[in-house]
């Protein structure tokens, strides 16, 4: 699905060759500074390589458009961002700033089944706390129909039941509709149960 | 109209004289710049005076043309100055853009349409009317400046989380142009609202005093505020619609330099 060849990111990466495969949940670790934000960002092109190449589905990432990618490969970043409204509007937005079509309520209600938020639609994101507000960002992302998603920490906010709870729905979901999943964790036990992959950073190159 | 004698304008002073005496009092030290205030004031308008004699004794187009390029240019070089932040060069040239084809295009419409006034670079009109249509689209512009660059910095998570869920750049800033607009055209709409009540405006203001009808003078003020309101609310859009521009580059990522 991806494929890294000699890529240098300023000081920060330097990968000689790195492959993750499609169908095959892909755990990326590594300390705090190690340079995991960074190397998913390159993935997602919200930040461009100095040197090598990516690949995606085989064409370099320079050749993709980047609105067109980017609608390919979601990315949700480590703090939630919430926009104005509520919960109903925050799961939307994704579907809006992708250019698809809206979904129902009942669709809606199903994702936040699965990231485990028992709350009602049109409740004012503001009341939110931390976690939930994560679930939130997530359910966003999975609403879209996308080929892979990069959640980078996505469960860092969540209680360690709710966090397990959570990413084994999630996984289910992704393998149920056919998608693709690479997360950032801090967490080897996360990585260890459920990645089909693990791979490791650690200042900025690549040790599995 | 009435002229005022040299003996009438010196006696003026006097009220200068009044607050000068109750700053010395009251141990305010305010002495010296209310002092340099007053002899700026009157040396600048005489100077002003005198040119506009001039000007108006000798209409030519080039001399109306030169004074709009040097209130133009002074304008722009206002709103670099009155940025709180250091303004990277891209986003001067936005300011430079919008400040020139959204201030012209209204002055235009303005004096040619409206107006109607003959010559075309009649000074009695083009110079006044262009002051003004500058003057506050330059203060809508310094805004809107202040406002994107501030947002785009304290926001970018939100630019970014967009982007990252497949939003075009437009799209990602929609937010944050819509309220930068919002906040330029904000003060020029509320100083519309105690118009007529609250204060006299001062272009009706100066025709009454020199002996212009009151209702040809409304006239005049009301067509300027919509004019000026129009000229504000088209530069604030022209400047967001290029300076937003300027935080992206040709991957529509975000560019921020700290």
């Amino acid at each position: 699905m991806f494929k890294l060849t000699n890529v240098k990111y300023k000081n920060i990466l330097n990968i000689d060759y790195l492959e993750i495969e499609k169908n095959k949940i892909t755990c990326i670790i590594g300390e705090s500074g190690s340079g995991k934000t960074t190397l998913v960002r390159l993935l997602n092109k919200m930040i461009s390589y100095d040197q090598g190449e990516i690949y995606f589905k085989e064409r370099s990432l320079k050749d993709w458009d980047s609105i067109e990618l980017r609608r390919k490969v979601s990315m949700l970043s480590q703090n939630p961002v919430m926009f104005k409204g509520n919960i109903r509007d925050n799961l939307l937005i994704g579907l809006k700033f992708s250019q698809r079509p809206l979904v129902e309520d009942e669709v809606l209600k199903e994702i936040l089944n699965i990231v485990k938020l028992d709350k009602d639609l049109d409740e004012n994101i503001y009341n939110l706390s931390g976690g939930e507000k994560q679930r939130v960002a997530l359910g966003r992302i999975l609403l879209l129909p996308s080929y892979v998603y990069i959640l980078d920490e996505p469960t860092s906010a969540l209680d360690e039941k709710t966090e397990d709870e959570v990413i084994k729905a999630i996984i289910d979901y992704v393998k149920k509709n056919n998608r693709n999943l690479i997360m950032v964790t801090h967490s080897k036990k996360i990585a260890i149960n459920y990645g089909e992959r693990v791979i490791e950073v650690s200042k900025g190159k690549i040790k599995e | 109209m009435k002229d005022i004698s040299i003996y009438q304008l010196i006696s003026s002073y006097l009220f200068v004289i009044i607050l000068l005496f109750i700053v010395r009092k009251r141990g305010i030290e305010r002495e010296k710049e209310i002092l340099i205030a007053s002899i700026r004031m009157s040396l600048q308008l005489m100077i002003m005076g005198y040119i506009l004699v001039y000007i108006i004794e000798n209409p030519s187009p080039l001399l109306t043309l030169l004074i709009l390029i040097f209130m133009e240019g002074f304008s722009i070089y206002n709103i670099y100055k009155r940025a709180k932040v250091n303004i990277k060069f891209k986003l001067k040239i936005a300011i430079a853009i919008s400040m020139i084809i959204g201030t012209v295009l209204s002055i235009a419409y303005f004096l040619f349409v409206i107006i109607n006034i003959y010559p075309w670079f009649n000074p009695r009109y083009f110079i006044p009317i262009a002051g003004m249509f500058i003057g506050n689209s330059m203060t809508g512009v310094s805004l809107g400046v202040n406002r994107l660059v501030d947002d785009i910095r304290k926001r970018k998570d939100e630019i970014e989380a967009a982007l990252m869920l497949g939003a075009t750049p437009k799209m990602a800033v929609k937010n944050i142009i819509d309220s930068a607009f919002d906040s330029s055209i904000l003060p020029t709409v509320n100083s519309m609202v105690g118009m007529g009540i609250v204060f006299l405006p001062g272009t009706m203001t100066g025709q009454i005093l020199s002996g212009t009808w009151p209702l040809v003078a409304i006239k005049y003020q009301i067509s300027i505020m919509l004019g000026v309101l129009g000229s504000v609310a088209i530069t604030v859009m022209i400047f967001l619609y290029f300076g937003y521009k300027t935080y992206f580059n040709d991957e529509a990522q975000l560019v921020v330099d700290e």
